[in-house]
């Protein structure tokens, strides 16, 4: 027993600790993985976007039905993502303030978007408002498409994206309680004073994290918005979509191009959020998130 | 400001917090609502805040009847146990606040919320502070700034709930005493709510005990301790030690013997003895209680020891001055100096 027990005494790191090897090698690990899956598409992207040139890669981001794409894809974006900020603060604040039948049943409903494939999605609202269905000829007599239109897109966007802002706020919600806002209303606060004042800036960074990956989202998704857009050039087709048409009639400079300013976005946003958390870093640690 | 609570019922989804309570807290006292978790004594407070609604009963400020009003109407300072401050605001920011949200028919100029605010952070001794963050700040210190943002709007009524809970030993009985000087100085209706007793008893000018969703006793420190009501008070406010008697011939008699405890005018039969552990005196001879030391142990300044009375294996706690000699199996007998007897 006594030897046992020194045998062991010459080990001086933590015991929840690995040897320096096995860190190395599973550091190692993750940057090749990273390297592989993701800097090395996303070198390819800008390398084929620019492989004739600046002046060709400009000329594909200014042709007519690109700009189209770019022009639709942000008007999506900024209708579904309000929706899905309004949507997802309300579906938090009631989940995480008060206690009501059929809560477990609505979380499950919001992480629905997540578990359905996006063209099952976009298939849902092409059986609701499709030519068979009630609702297509319905809106149709009041001369309102919402199949391969800009509402069909809009709709189908909301649907994938809905999840994000919701997801990241439902577990800081339940984490801060509800002490701040009875302490707001203790003090003569109204409603919407304790909204504004108490718990919005409570939940503010939260709540951009979600924005930025639900912006992300909305602005890439190609599936579901496939199916309800019917890719009508220069008039339905979002970047995602422009993209794919582009690199099928072999004009893989110009599709290229157009992916790469989707990548752009992408590194934008995670550069935004990575400055915001290096400026306010104390800030969102005392915010509990 | 009087708080008169009338018959107050509370039901949570069926289940009674609150069985039929009423309390008349008098204009300017400090009291205390003391109990174990689960007695209820955070649901009246909530009540009287009107962060809950009565399902049942009716609660007065003074002459006006508030059960219909809501938590902003009542105008009351709420303090949490959790302190509750608005962490994205500074201090002063955060004491301002109720001030601030009045509307701008009642709301002071700035300067003079400015300057009220840092009056009040003056009297919870945080001067200087008041450019911190709430995460800045001790348990302590938050806890007095939240002290300070419930008397800026200058309450009818303050209301505590468990207000030095998450604070360690050291700290609570400095904010306790603290806390007195305050509410002596701004005299101010207060109602804190509290599962310590010493806090209870040192703090308040009338305490009020309860039990299971019921109030067991109301009274002043001194009558709650020295004649308390029932044997959950006896229990539940400071130490206590209790037996199974018999009264016969105006007499307590225990396994057959006769203790030499004189039983008054509480008549023949069974009974319950009651007494603090420290309220005894040793005797030598016949007629006392006797035991047989089970366990001793030195507590602070005294020996607390544990005897068996009897053959039928009741104990109780007794204190010793520290440097008595019982050990275990000594044999020793005493008799209480002040005890109360309940119906069996």
């Amino acid at each position: 027993m006594a030897t046992k027990l020194r045998a062991r005494t010459h080990r001086r790191i933590s015991p929840t600790s690995e040897s320096r090897l096995v860190q190395w090698i599973l550091i190692g690990i993750a940057f090749v993985f990273m390297a592989i899956i993701l800097l090395m598409p996303l070198y390819a992207v800008f390398h084929e976007a620019l492989a004739k040139g600046l002046n060709t890669f400009f000329a594909a981001l200014v042709e007519k039905d690109a700009q189209a794409a770019i022009r639709l894809t942000l008007l999506v974006a900024a209708i579904a993502v309000p929706l899905n900020v309004v949507f997802g603060l309300a579906a938090s604040w009631a989940i995480a303030k008060f206690e009501f039948k059929g809560k477990a049943f609505l979380i499950t409903l919001i992480d629905l978007p997540f578990s359905v494939s996006p063209v099952i999605s976009g298939l849902v609202y092409v059986l609701l408002f499709g030519a068979g269905s009630f609702l297509g000829p319905f809106l149709k007599s009041y001369g309102i498409e919402v199949l391969f239109a800009l509402p069909g897109i809009v709709l189908a966007t909301i649907f994938v994206t809905f999840p994000f802002v919701a997801r990241e706020l439902i577990p800081l919600m339940q984490d801060q309680g509800t002490g701040d806002e009875e302490a707001a209303l203790s003090l003569g606060a109204n409603g919407w004073q304790t909204f504004w004042r108490v718990t919005l800036p409570n939940i503010k960074w939260g709540l951009l994290y979600g924005v930025l990956l639900c912006n992300a989202r909305a602005m890439g998704e190609f599936g579901a918005v496939a199916v309800v857009s019917g890719k009508i050039r220069g008039q339905t087709t979002t970047m995602p979509l422009q993209v794919e048409m582009l690199y099928n009639e072999y004009n893989a400079t110009a599709a290229f191009a157009l992916a790469s300013l989707l990548a752009l976005l992408a590194l934008v946003t995670l550069v935004l959020k990575s400055a915001l958390e290096w400026r306010y870093g104390d800030e969102i640690a005392a915010s509990g998130k | 400001m009087e708080v008169r609570v009338a018959n107050v019922r509370k039901e949570f989804d069926r289940f009674p917090a609150l069985h039929d309570v009423s309390l008349d807290i008098r204009s300017g006292e400090l009291i205390a609502l003391l109990g174990p978790s689960g007695s209820g004594k955070t649901t009246l407070l909530r009540l009287i805040a009107g962060l809950e609604m009565p399902t049942a009963g009716k609660i007065f400020f003074g002459d006006t009847d508030a059960s219909e009003k809501t938590v902003q109407e009542r105008n009351i300072g709420f303090v949490f146990q959790h302190y509750a401050l608005f962490r994205h605001m500074t201090i002063l920011e955060n004491v301002s606040f109720g001030l601030k949200v009045r509307p701008r028919s009642s709301r002071p100029p700035a300067g003079e919320i400015r300057r009220r605010a840092m009056e009040l952070l003056d009297l919870v001794q945080l001067s200087g502070l008041e450019k911190r963050y709430p995460n800045q700040l001790s348990g302590g210190q938050r806890q007095r700034v939240a002290l300070a943002r419930a008397l800026a709007i200058e309450p009818a009524v303050l209301l505590l709930d468990e207000p030095f809970g998450a604070l360690d030993a050291q700290v609570r009985r400095e904010l306790r005493k603290w806390l007195r000087e305050i509410h002596d100085r701004t005299g101010h209706t207060t109602v804190f709510v509290t599962h310590d007793q010493e806090e209870a008893l040192e703090l308040s000018d009338r305490l009020c005990v309860m039990s299971q969703g019921k109030i067991e006793q109301v009274g002043t420190p001194d009558t709650v301790y020295d004649h308390p009501s029932s044997p959950f008070v006896f229990g539940f406010i400071g130490e206590s030690s209790e037996l199974p008697v018999t009264v016969e011939n105006n007499e307590l008699w225990i396994g057959g013997r006769a203790i030499g405890v004189p039983a008054g005018d509480t008549p023949t039969g069974q009974s319950r003895l009651f007494f603090r552990p420290h309220d005894v005196d040793l005797v030598e001879g016949d007629a006392a209680l006797a035991g047989v030391v089970t366990t001793s142990r030195r507590v602070g300044g005294t020996r607390r020891v544990e005897l068996e009375i009897g053959g039928d294996g009741h104990r109780v706690e007794i204190d010793l001055p520290f440097d008595h000699p019982a050990g275990e199996k000594s044999r020793i007998a005493f008799r209480p100096r002040r005890w109360t007897l309940f119906p069996a």
